[in-house]
């Protein structure tokens, strides 16, 4: 077996192709398993003896919220290597990350929000997870839109990897501030922490659908790359002889 | 070490020059926490809950509304170009820009605090935790400020930019202060908050001078 020369694949060019060839394969992956994931959830899970029919949602929303805080940290990482090694693309798939972390901070929100309504009869509690999740989102938006606002590619990838990674520092701090000042104020007196044995079916569907929001992640983040690099490289040559190519 | 005499007394003198910057943070600070008690009612309890907290965001809106100052002045004319090129360590040069900007708005605002929270009826011990948790706490936000200064430093709508980067990073600051009144009033004792707002501000002390540095170099290069 020949030796991968990894190196080849940081190059936006070689890159682009990969990324094409990958991006079918995990896009079908990702709809199987969210077919299978979403029929054990609807038909097969048993319903739960204490919140009826209402706790399906966490099907959806524990998977969300887990990608959320996931994609922060792999953002960061690849941040930094971008800032430490100064490769563009790690800080172009940071750049492709972040809409989709946003958007799993949302869906943990929103489908929270609406799993809290018949359960604690709320739309939303100051709880410390809702809190902090809440916060992460809105580090979500500062990076975009620090992104962005910058028009200097250069520039925009570097600034964006440093607040990345200021925020990845602050993401423990908040969150044991958030903890503790919740639990002074002692607010809502519900706990989520307190999950109930979960039948087997249940955690079977629950990571079924991780692994789907994993495909997922992983298939959309490569085609947004693609664009990205698309739109990075327009000036040169490999790319407008693409361009001919498909016309 | 004579870079940091150098800077500070430099920037003093700059903002001595400029007063009217300085008073319009401090009013601004004045006149938001005022409308607290016009926009919720003038009951003593109520305002007396929502004193720290009214105080607290209103110092960190203030402060953020200041940052754009911080480097502003000295991106116009090139100064910053020449600090970035000199042999000296930007860091301390940072640093030192950021305890002038703390000394323009900072101070004010911890100097005016008990009078503001006389108005929302914080008395006795929880008025002296009130100005202590902003004394320990407004150097916090100059320090963490300075990061989204640098890095929004000459983009258009950098102001509003600006918020959306560092209010969420202010929120520890907020809740450990906000919270050492709260705990001084109730009887538990402000002084494990006060600590964790000393230890946030050695913390911001020792990361963020390199974290701005290394800003202004990406925003200027």
């Amino acid at each position: 077996m020949s030796k991968i020369n990894w190196y080849k694949y940081s190059a936006p060019v070689t890159f682009y192709g990969l990324a094409g060839k990958m991006f079918p394969g995990f896009a079908i992956l990702s709809a199987i398993l969210f077919a299978i994931g979403l029929y054990i959830s609807f038909f097969v899970a048993p319903t739960d003896a204490t919140q009826g029919d209402a706790y399906r949602i966490i099907f959806i929303h524990v998977p969300a919220a887990w990608m959320s805080m996931f994609i922060y940290v792999v953002m960061a990482a690849y941040a930094g290597i971008g800032l430490a090694f100064n490769t563009r693309l790690s800080a172009m798939m940071a750049q492709a990350l972040a809409p989709t972390g946003a958007l799993f901070c949302f869906i943990a929100l929103f489908t929270g929000s609406f799993w809290g309504k018949p359960m604690w009869g709320a739309w939303w509690v100051w709880d410390a997870r809702l809190t902090s999740q809440l916060i992460l989102f809105f580090l979500y938006v500062g990076f975009i839109s620090l992104q962005a606002a910058i028009d200097d590619p250069r520039r925009s990838d570097r600034a964006g990897a440093l607040i990345a990674l200021v925020g990845v520092i602050n993401v423990p701090i908040i969150y044991f501030s958030v903890k503790w000042w919740n639990t002074l104020h002692q607010g809502a007196s519900i706990s989520l922490t307190k999950a109930p044995s979960m039948a087997h079916t249940m955690l079977l569907g629950m990571l079924i659908m991780a692994l789907a929001c994993w495909m997922y992640t992983i298939a959309v983040a490569l085609y947004r790359v693609r664009l990205i690099i698309l739109e990075r490289e327009r000036n040169s040559t490999w790319v407008s002889d693409l361009m001919k190519e498909m016309k | 070490m004579s870079i940091v005499f150098w800077v500070i007394k430099r920037d003093l003198l700059l903002a001595m020059r400029r007063k009217s910057d300085v008073l319009t943070t401090l009013f601004f600070f004045v006149i938001v926490t005022s409308l607290f008690p016009l926009g919720v009612g003038p009951e003593p309890q109520l305002l007396k809950a929502i004193g720290p907290g009214v105080l607290w965001v209103g110092a960190l809106l203030a402060t953020m509304l200041s940052l754009g100052r911080m480097f502003a002045a000295d991106h116009a004319d090139g100064t910053l170009e020449q600090m970035l090129i000199c042999p000296e360590s930007l860091s301390l040069i940072v640093l030192s820009k950021v305890v002038v900007h703390w000394l323009a708005t900072g101070l004010p605002l911890v100097l005016m605090s008990p009078l503001l929270g006389l108005q929302f009826g914080i008395e006795g011990e929880a008025l002296r935790v009130l100005t202590l948790s902003l004394l320990l706490g407004t150097p916090v936000l100059s320090l963490v400020g300075a990061i989204g200064a640098s890095l929004t430093l000459g983009l258009r709508g950098g102001g509003v930019l600006v918020s959306l980067l560092v209010l969420p990073l202010y929120i520890p600051v907020l809740i450990f202060g906000a919270g050492a009144v709260d705990a001084s009033t109730s009887g538990i004792g402000a002084q494990g908050h006060l600590s964790l707002l000393g230890a946030l501000l050695v913390l911001a002390l020792l990361a963020t001078p390199k974290a701005v540095a290394s800003a202004l170099r990406i925003s200027l290069e």
